[in-house]
């Protein structure tokens, strides 16, 4: 049974949010973003704006009736600028008409001035000057300063990964309506309907009771519709609130681009130290995490940097320390991986910069260190059900990656025109929010008298199958096919309090909580029919194929007459249930616990070709093995795997995300920004699941899926690394991603100065 | 004044105000919401329909982005949309394929992609897969990574191309699979029961704008079609020939990319030409983009402008029933600046016979491989014998204000024997030619390097046995 949104999907039938019919009256809103990255605001004035025909009102700071703060974390984020502005494309003001293109020309028309201030933007000038979110945070583990002394390979240096663009194909969205008694139901494009429906109750100034959200899916998440889905939310309930009237926001592409916030770059310094057999005696670590404008979820994500920042690898002394910095840029946000990918590359560099040094290679080096069972993480947690070292084995098994290794040095041999180059990358990724209060969730069953049963939980389906996933949850507990179940949206009314669908948990949460309701109603059902089965045991009835079993055998009674003589029997055929992840725990003032219920495992070897004329790389093969516990949904966890891969391989080599010195983005058209098309991805692409890998720690033996897989993007930056070092063995210790074009050509063609990337001339300005 | 059209199974007719663009006009006018907008500027494919269009042969259907495609292109045409491809209940071939292989994800690009591919069974001449995936690069899917999307393609081309029979109408045969409903099969004679859409004047005394695939104009201006009056340079049957006359191919003013790629007189001049026009944009893009279109709207880094410059191609222009001939080469001035009056149109492009026979080499750098705008593109028409370059041409695109004849550096390679250091110097001369800036397709730098490097590119596809890479880089 295939899932039954993809029936809907081929056909153009589902439903996003600009697709909701329009309320009689509706409004349109569009929003005035800051035109400047810093700077006072002088004037602003709408009158030219309501001149337009089909104006209705334009709203700023001094209209909201509660708090003018939408931070989920700090309250450093107001939804409209109130007398400073902190990055371009902040929002100002909103023009409410009766057409969006009296929206969008009466927009031009309100007077803005602002008093520029100088804008930072770079997050170790920003750290210079002391602007941080919060204090700096450091993970450590063993003495890594004792620890130098003993190494006989010391290598530092510095990376710097860029900004992501999410770029999901629907655009930030919401639609309000206005109820009675000063309620207001949302439909938002959210990955966390709670987290919207918190700060418009607190823009609002009303109770959460009175703000009910509903999502049916999202056109893609990804990360950015965690917490940047909320203002453009809100302030359809704002504008909702004030004029009676339904608002509708859905962003342009361009407003999109400029006004949300993307994956965070870093600029991070290291320095690793090995034993003369390359065992990592020593890492220490410093990452610069551009955190933009205001906090949002950058805490959180530079926690996960701290937490990633050992990779898939064991390393007895580390310390790693990691900076918030704020600068004049859209707040960045949570981009599947999380802080982790980011992290894992800063040491996949310095791996790659001790190969280089040791002449050795770096798959050696990288084998010698995976993590064993037992490791001990950073943060105090041990490696348990470790299978860093089984699907790196798996792979090797399944690929030969010596084999491969010596097919493109064969080829390099060769070849002058073009080069092929070979990486590794292991992958190790914890489950769980790593704000321990989040890994809760909540589910309502109801099996109605038909025998068809409804669920409503807290996740939100994006893409990411976890629909699906949990109709077959349902179908395993309740014994009945999947087509009897379906997925209601994801409402507020109906389970409240909620965590955002994020961190790859959501399956897993909402999983277990549907499962516990699911049992309860099971309980009951096998109480009723064992008195209707004459008085047999409960514990002897069961329910498979939509059928009562009693003592495992198949009985006449059948799930729809079970079900219609139970309601007639007044059985309660609704259960709400709720589930938190146990044994999960972290101290913030130690920096030790036991933050994640697992970890995924997983190993991919990356081949790509440079053209050493043009300066171009395209990926030919990505192979790799990856640890998805005890699949629920094999096809759905396969197409995680492959679309994260494509976005992790966007993210090193082709989409590059640039400000000019004024703060003002230059991709901030779709034709500016490029993610990856059919002609990008690797035409050979081999996903295995590891085998026999049962996880105790997750609804029915799965594992979480939707970030690991980005990481395997890093091997190739790492081959492409390789490549270059084929076409010249003076290569510049350069680690900056993405490894774009030009910058290939810089490496390729550039005069190697050491550390420093050879700049041909001018920057682009 | 014809306004009707087929929108899927059923007639139409705009109202008199009803202008702007089909996105928005199928979403809020008609409720048919299947139809995404993903970008606004051609560059997701969520939004892609099929424009249907009558002709000798029958109608014929392209896939085309609704965002860029103004309502007042409709009339006397075949509107087709994802509603109009769904079989009344289940799933069509392609769709039930992609179910198959659980390919959707958030599912948004998936109506788009669905067209898409209508379009490849519409007009791929053998059903390959290359065909197939080639019909998607203007698709953007951000979810799937597009394995599951190329599983579907492999499967569908297996099952149905064996199944092709030249010898049949292909709507009837698409029919009869299942992947066309059974409107399309009247569609023909429904079309030719409507009047000519109006033929918009422009002259000297009404000027309007001219508007061929509109791929530059909507997306530098999308409120045109609301706003002004366009003269839709499409309903002119004689802008749309390509013919051979004398030692000439001409090239009507609104002959799409796409048409001009793949026409059997221009492959018999450039037999690359597919390849090459397959580099420009997408499928959709060049489905409407003109070659006249790309000339006027004179960037310095238009594909099919440094191409045709290389050609030695020569421009009509008319006004007022008046005619002149531009050589390309002295058609742009300064930054989008041409020699053209105000409302002069562009009514062909001549390209010289004599091309057969030279080698015609494009090359184009960008970003992301396809659909993708270069950071430096380049063409070079060569003839060379033994060694000997007898004739060079030579344009660069994305180094100077204007798309640029490098013609020192083309007269410093004719007359010479190829080896390393002519290459080398002759990079040179290009490089004193040349005065890139830096903009978000690279830095000057950079595109001075790559200028360079596409050069020696032409030069090693005229002659791989006379250089090698590594004396030149
Ligand atoms: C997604 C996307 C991808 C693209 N990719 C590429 C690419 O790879 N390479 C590239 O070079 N370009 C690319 N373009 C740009 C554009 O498609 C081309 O420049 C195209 O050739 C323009 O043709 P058009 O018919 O759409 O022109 P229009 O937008 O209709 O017109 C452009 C200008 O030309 C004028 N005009 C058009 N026809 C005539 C005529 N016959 N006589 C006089 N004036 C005329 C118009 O009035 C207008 O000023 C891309 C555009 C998009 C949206
Ligand atoms: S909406 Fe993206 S191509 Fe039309
Ligand atoms: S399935 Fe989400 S964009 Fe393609």
């Amino acid at each position: 049974m295939s899932r039954e949104d993809v029936y809907l999907h081929v056909r153009g039938e589902s439903t996003f949010v600009d697709d909701l019919a329009a309320p009689a009256g509706q409004l349109f809103a569009a929003v005035l973003g800051s035109p400047v990255a810093h700077g006072t605001i002088t004037r602003l004035d709408a009158s030219g704006a309501l001149q337009h025909s089909g104006v209705v009102r334009v709203l700023t700071a001094a209209d909201i009736p509660g708090e003018n703060q939408i931070g989920p974390i700090l309250p450093d984020e107001p939804l409209l600028a109130d007398g400073t502005v902190h990055h371009v494309g902040q929002p100002v003001a909103v023009v409410l008409a009766e057409t969006l293109a009296a929206a969008r020309r009466a927009r031009r028309d309100i007077a803005l001035e602002i008093d520029p201030l100088p804008p930072v933007l770079d997050a170790r000038a920003a750290a210079a000057r002391g602007q941080l979110l919060l204090p700096a945070r450091t993970f450590a583990l063993g003495d890594v300063d004792a620890a130098w002394s003993r190494c006989a390979q010391v290598v530092t240096g510095r990376a710097d990964s860029g900004a992501q663009e999410h770029f999901y194909l629907e655009t930030q969205g919401a639609l309000a309506v206005p109820a009675e008694n000063g309620t207001v139901v949302i439909h938002s494009s959210t990955q966390s309907p709670t987290g919207v429906q918190r700060q418009a109750a607190r823009v609002l100034g009303v109770p959460m009771h009175a703000v009910e959200v509903d999502v049916r899916r999202l056109g893609g998440g990804f990360g950015g519709k965690e917490d940047q889905a909320t203002p453009w939310a809100v302030i359809c309930a704002l504008g909702a609130a004030l004029t009676g009237c339904a608002v509708r926001l859905v962003l342009d592409r361009r407003d999109d681009l400029v006004m949300t916030g993307k994956r965070h770059p870093y600029s991070s310094d290291f320095k690793l130290g090995l034993a003369e057999d390359g065992e990592f005696l020593a890492y220490e670590v410093v990452y610069y995490q551009n955190a933009g404008s205001a906090a949002d979820l950058s805490p959180a994500i530079l926690e996960r940097s701290l937490f990633h920042a050992t990779g898939s690898y064991a390393i007895a002394n580390v310390r790693a320390t990691a900076l918030s910095c704020r600068t004049n840029l859209a707040p960045f946000t949570a981009f599947r991986g999380f802080g982790g990918p980011q992290a894992m590359f800063v040491l996949e560099a310095a791996i790659d910069a001790a190969a280089r040094g040791m002449g050795v290679a770096a798959r050696d080096l990288q084998r010698r260190n995976l993590l064993r069972e037992g490791s001990v993480f950073p943060y105090g947690q041990t490696a348990d059900e470790c299978h860093a070292e089984r699907c790196w084995n798996e792979a090797d098994r399944a690929y030969d990656f010596a084999a491969i290794a010596s097919a493109a040095a064969e080829h390099n041999r060769s070849h002058a025109g073009t080069k092929k180059g070979t990486a590794v990358m292991p992958v190790c990724f914890g489950i769980s929010f790593t704000n321990p209060s989040l890994n809760q969730a909540g589910a309502l069953v109801h099996v109605y008298a038909d025998g068809s049963v409804g669920v409503a939980t807290g996740a939100v389906e994006m893409g990411q199958g976890v629909n699906q996933k949990i109709r077959r949850i349902v179908a395993a507990a309740l014994g009945v096919a999947t087509a009897r179940v379906r997925l209601d949206t994801t409402n507020t009314s109906r389970v409240a309090n909620t965590s955002p669908t994020a961190a790859s948990a959501g399956a897993d949460l909402n999983g277990m909580a549907t499962r516990l309701a699911c049992l309860q109603i099971r309980g009951r059902l096998q109480q009723f029919a064992a008195d209707r089965l004459g008085g047999a045991e409960p514990a002897q009835i069961g329910f498979a194929d939509e059928r009562v079993l009693l003592a495992g055998q198949s009985t006449p009674l059948d799930w729809p007459e079970l079900i219609r003589s139970a309601q007639l029997a007044r059985i309660d055929l609704s259960a709400h249930a709720h589930y938190a992840t146990p044994r999960i725990a972290f101290d913030k003032t130690a920096e030790k616990g036991r933050p994640f219920a697992y970890h995924v495992y997983g190993t991919a070897i990356t081949e790509v070709t440079l053209d050493c004329l043009r300066g171009t790389a395209t990926i030919d093969a990505v192979r790799l093995v990856h640890d998805a516990g005890k699949s629920i949904d094999l096809a759905t966890d396969r197409g995680q795997v492959e679309g994260a891969l494509a976005q992790g391989l966007g993210w090193m080599l082709l989409e590059d995300v640039t400000w000019d010195e004024a703060g003002r983005l230059r991709q901030d058209t779709a034709g500016k920004y490029k993610v990856p098309d059919l002609g990008f991805v690797p035409p050979v692409l081999e996903v295995a699941f590891l085998e026999d890998a049962d996880n105790p720690h997750a609804v029915l033996g799965s594992k979480g899926i939707g970030e690991p897989p980005l990481m395997y993007g890093i091997g190739a930056y790492f081959a492409l690394r390789d490549a270059l070092a084929a076409a010249r063995g003076d290569l510049a210790a350069d680690y900056t991603a993405p490894l774009t074009c030009e910058r290939t050509l810089q490496l390729l063609a550039g005069r190697a100065t050491g550390h420093a990337t050879p700049n041909l001339e001018e920057s682009p300005s | 004044m014809e306004r009707r059209f087929l929108l899927n199974d059923r007639l139409v007719e705009l109202g008199p105000d009803e202008r702007g663009l089909a996105l928005a006009w199928l979403r809020q006018r008609q409720g048919l919401c299947g139809t995404k907008e993903g970008c606004g500027e051609g560059e997701c494919g969520a939004c892609t329909v099929l424009l249907g269009e009558l002709s000798p042969r029958g109608v014929v259907y392209r896939a085309v982005a609704s965002c860029l495609l103004p309502v007042g292109e409709l009339p006397g045409r075949h509107l087709v949309t994802i509603e109009g491809l769904n079989p009344p209940t289940g799933l069509n071939p392609i769709q039930q394929q992609f179910v198959d292989e659980g390919a959707p994800q958030c599912g948004f690009c998936f109506p788009g992609m669905v067209v898409s591919l209508t379009g490849f069974f519409l007009d791929s001449a053998d059903l390959s897969v290359n065909d197939g995936l080639a019909a998607l690069d203007g698709n953007i899917c951000r979810c799937t990574g597009y394995a599951a999307i190329v599983r579907a393609v492999t499967a569908l081309a297996a099952t149905y191309r064996p199944l092709l029979d030249p010898t049949r109408a292909r709507v009837d045969q698409l029919a009869e699979w299942g992947i066309l409903p059974a409107a399309f099969a009247t569609a023909a004679a429904r079309l030719s029961t409507l009047g000519a859409p109006p033929i918009e004047r422009f002259d000297t005394t009404a000027p309007a704008v001219l508007f061929a695939g509109g791929t530059d104009l909507i997306v530098q201006q999308p409120d045109l079609p609301a706003a002004a009056d366009l003269a839709y340079l499409s309903r002119r049957p004689e802008l749309r020939v390509i013919e051979r006359e004398l030692d000439e191919l001409v090239i009507g003013g609104a002959v799409t990319i796409e048409e001009f790629g793949h026409a059997p007189e221009f492959r018999a001049l450039v037999p690359d030409a597919p390849a090459i026009v397959g580099r420009f944009g997408s499928t959709l893009i060049r489905n409407r983009a003109t070659v006249a279109g790309n000339l006027v709207n004179a960037s310095p880094i238009g594909d099919v402008t440094i191409l045709l410059l290389a050609l030695g191609a020569k421009v009509v222009l008319s006004r007022d029933g008046r005619r002149r001939t531009v050589p390309l080469s002295e058609f742009f001035l300064g930054y989008k600046q041409l020699a053209r009056e105000p409302g002069e149109l562009v009514a062909a492009v001549r390209v010289p016979a004599s091309v057969a026979g030279d080698l015609v080499s494009f090359e184009k750098v960008s970003q992301r491989r396809f659909l993708d705008i270069a950071g430096v593109n380049s063409a070079a028409r060569i003839r060379c014998r033994d060694g000997l370059l007898e004739r060079v041409t030579l344009a660069v695109g994305g180094v100077a204000p204007v798309p640029l004849s490098a013609s020192s550096t083309a007269a410093y390679l004719t007359g010479r024997t190829l080896d390393a250091a002519t290459a080398l110097a002759a990079a040179d001369v290009l490089e004193s030619e040349i005065a890139p800036i830096s903009d978000v397709r690279g830095s000057a730098g950079y595109k001075r390097e790559l200028a360079r490097r596409v050069l020696f590119a032409h030069l090693l596809r005229v002659a791989p046995d006379r250089l090698r890479v590594e004396e030149l880089v």
